[in-house]
């Protein structure tokens, strides 16, 4: 093919990529009416009418609230717990290790749904249901193995010297591991946390099934579409535009981590 | 300051990484091991800082027994051959990082980072991230950090292997240097025995987890214990090979013979090894009494001013390095001259037989 015709696929890429998400974002700023109305390339009428909604409206804001506690609960008690976790994978051999890290794994292999309802009734009978921190616990189940498998390909990555050389300067443990380790792999723990906000974020299953009234996320929101004036689809579309925000900003911060992450052919 | 080691030794598994070790290193002593990779020298030094805990054995530092105690708890420094530096830390930190461990007044730490730091050269750079030095000076913020305290014991694992030759050299003829006013014990590993006599000291010459021979390093060059010990501390490779001695001459297969010397005189007849530097066999006739080996020449490696032959010689392979230009064509059958009275002679089970 000559050279200069080399753009054409990708842009065709980018275009098919991109229109979903054009016409998710071209519906937000459209009325009902219009939506319904007919075939339209961008908003005849165009209106903020649905956004406004969705920020003044606390049955709709408070969905985003909600659903940014538990995933930001989530993250942080994610990459806490498998600090540590990875830290040992990477550092000491012991009876079973190969198998106890492939193990933790497997947990990924189970779909949501098969927890729900022990989850439920667990939840339920400690009187965590309908709670932020229900929610987030359940989302470790997936996001520790993973979090675990992510740090594990960074810590393997940083000599063991390292630690020594710590240990030989006189820092105890803790000291070298908060002062040294963690700002070594800082990128890893980015790309380790951004993986767990987003499968938090997206995870709609267990999220619905575990909460009611004071903790409920912005995807079962948006499954309540039909009110007394019928379908509002504009005002789900905005909602949908809303909820891709956040993951948008968080790819934006750890692009060049993530490619390094793949590169250790972790991620 | 002393060091001592007694019948210590590490097991990993079924995998002897060190056998019993007995060796006392004296306070203010350069020392040096010597062996190639898998030699054991790494984890010798690990047990040596408290790094690893021996399997058997004990370490002794100044008649007391530290063998169970933590390495932050020793004083002790180490460099490795890799280029290990905080990354997240500046040069200056880094430097000053176990000074702060320590809690030393911040005048007292800048002080004692400015000194050593100007020694080394990197009072330039003192500002900088590790990542952002030359490899030489990566190494050399490492060597900082290890001198800015008065270890007990400095253990420089390969310092110089990763580094280019030229600042090889340069930071060969300080070492030395740094260490000459202090009074603790330095371990240097190293590969090369070149580099050992360079650094003179002592050496400790180990092959696969054994200390072979261990004294001054000019010593032990020239009186090897047995044959591996000769091996590690030669390069290129000693030549060896078995001769079989017979009344008072001595031969080689049937490639050479020549009059028994001193050392086998009162000997029974039978089979013995040799030792022969390469350095002792010539492509041209020095001296009279110099023996012929002809050999069929496998690769000849020419320097400026440095002529390598290897050749075989019945069943093993000899080299030849001599000055000047010397070629041969691979293939030919060559004619070396060999100098047997410098020649190393080994009983049967490798110990040198004494004159």
């Amino acid at each position: 093919m000559p050279q200069t015709k080399s753009w054409i696929v990708p842009t065709l890429y980018i275009f098919f990529l991109m229109l979903p998400i054009y016409w998710l974002v071209n519906m937000s700023f459209k009325t009902t009416n219009e939506i319904l109305g007919g075939f339209s390339l961008y908003p005849k009428e165009f209106t903020l009418e649905n956004y406004i909604t969705i920020f003044t409206d606390p049955t709709w804001y408070t969905g985003y609230l909600n659903s940014l506690a538990y995933v930001g609960i989530n993250t942080v008690l994610s990459v806490a717990v498998a600090l540590p976790a990875a830290y040992a994978f990477s550092r000491y051999r012991f009876i079973g290790d190969k198998h106890l890290f492939f193990w933790l794994l497997t947990n990924r292999m189970a779909p949501p749904a098969v927890f729900a309802l022990p989850f439920l009734q667990l939840y339920s009978a400690v009187g965590l249901f309908d709670t932020h921190i229900a929610v987030a616990l359940a989302h470790t189940l997936f996001n520790i193995p993973l979090a675990v498998w992510i740090l594990e390909g960074f810590m393997s990555g940083v000599p063991k010297e390292l630690d020594e050389t710590a240990y030989v300067d006189g820092h105890p443990f803790w000291s070298f591991f908060i002062k040294i380790f963690i700002p070594t792999i800082a990128a890893g723990i980015g790309v380790a946390a951004f993986f767990c906000f987003m499968f938090s974020w997206v995870e709609l299953l267990l999220a619905k099934t575990l909460t009611s009234v004071d903790a409920k996320p912005i995807a079962a929101t948006m499954t309540r579409t039909a009110s007394t004036s019928g379908y509002e689809l504009g005002l789900l579309a905005a909602a949908g535009t809303l909820t891709i925000i956040p993951g948008a900003f968080v790819i934006y911060f750890v692009r060049n981590y993530i490619a390094k992450g793949f590169a250790l052919g972790r991620v | 300051m002393a060091l001592e080691l007694k019948q210590i030794e590490k097991v990993v598994g079924r995998d002897v990484h060190i056998h019993p070790t007995d060796l006392v290193l004296e306070p203010g002593s350069f020392n040096i091991l010597l062996g190639t990779t898998l030699a054991g020298k790494t984890t010798l030094m690990q047990l040596m800082a408290g790094l690893d805990r021996p399997t058997g054995g004990s370490v002794h530092f100044n008649g007391a027994d530290v063998t169970g105690k933590r390495v932050q708890d020793r004083n002790v420094s180490m460099v490795y051959q890799q280029f290990i530096n905080y990354p997240n830390f500046s040069v200056f930190e880094n430097i000053a990082s176990p000074l702060r461990v320590a809690k030393l007044p911040e005048t007292e730490i800048k002080r004692r980072v400015g000194e050593i730091a100007e020694l080394l050269k990197l009072s330039a750079m003192l500002d900088r991230k590790p990542s952002e030095l030359s490899g030489g000076q990566q190494q050399r913020t490492a060597m900082a950090r290890a001198l800015v305290k008065d270890s007990d014991l400095v253990l420089l694992d390969e310092p110089l292997a990763n580094l280019d030759f030229k600042l090889r050299e340069e930071l060969r003829e300080e070492l030395p240097k740094l260490f000459g006013d202090r009074d603790c014990v330095v371990v240097y590993a190293t590969t090369e025995p070149t580099e050992a006599l360079l650094l003179g000291g002592y050496t400790a010459t180990m092959h696969e987890g054994r200390v072979t021979q261990f004294g001054p390093t000019g010593a032990i060059y020239r009186n090897p214990k047995d044959v591996i010990s000769a091996r590690v501390f030669s390069e290129p490779p000693i030549n060896t090979a078995w001769v079989v001695k017979e009344g008072d001459r001595v031969a080689l297969g049937n490639v050479a013979a020549w009059p028994a010397p001193d050392v086998l005189a009162g000997k029974p007849d039978g089979r013995y090894q040799i030792g022969l530097r390469p350095h002792h066999v010539l492509p041209l006739r020095a001296d009279a009494a110099d023996v012929p080996v002809a050999g069929e020449v496998l690769v000849t490696e020419l320097s400026g001013s440095e002529s390598v032959v290897h050749f075989k010689v019945g069943n093993e392979t000899w080299v030849s390095l001599a000055h000047g230009i010397h070629a041969f064509d691979v293939g030919e059958t060559a004619e070396l001259f060999a100098d047997m009275r410098h020649a190393f002679y080994f009983a049967p089970d490798g110990g040198l037989l004494a004159a």
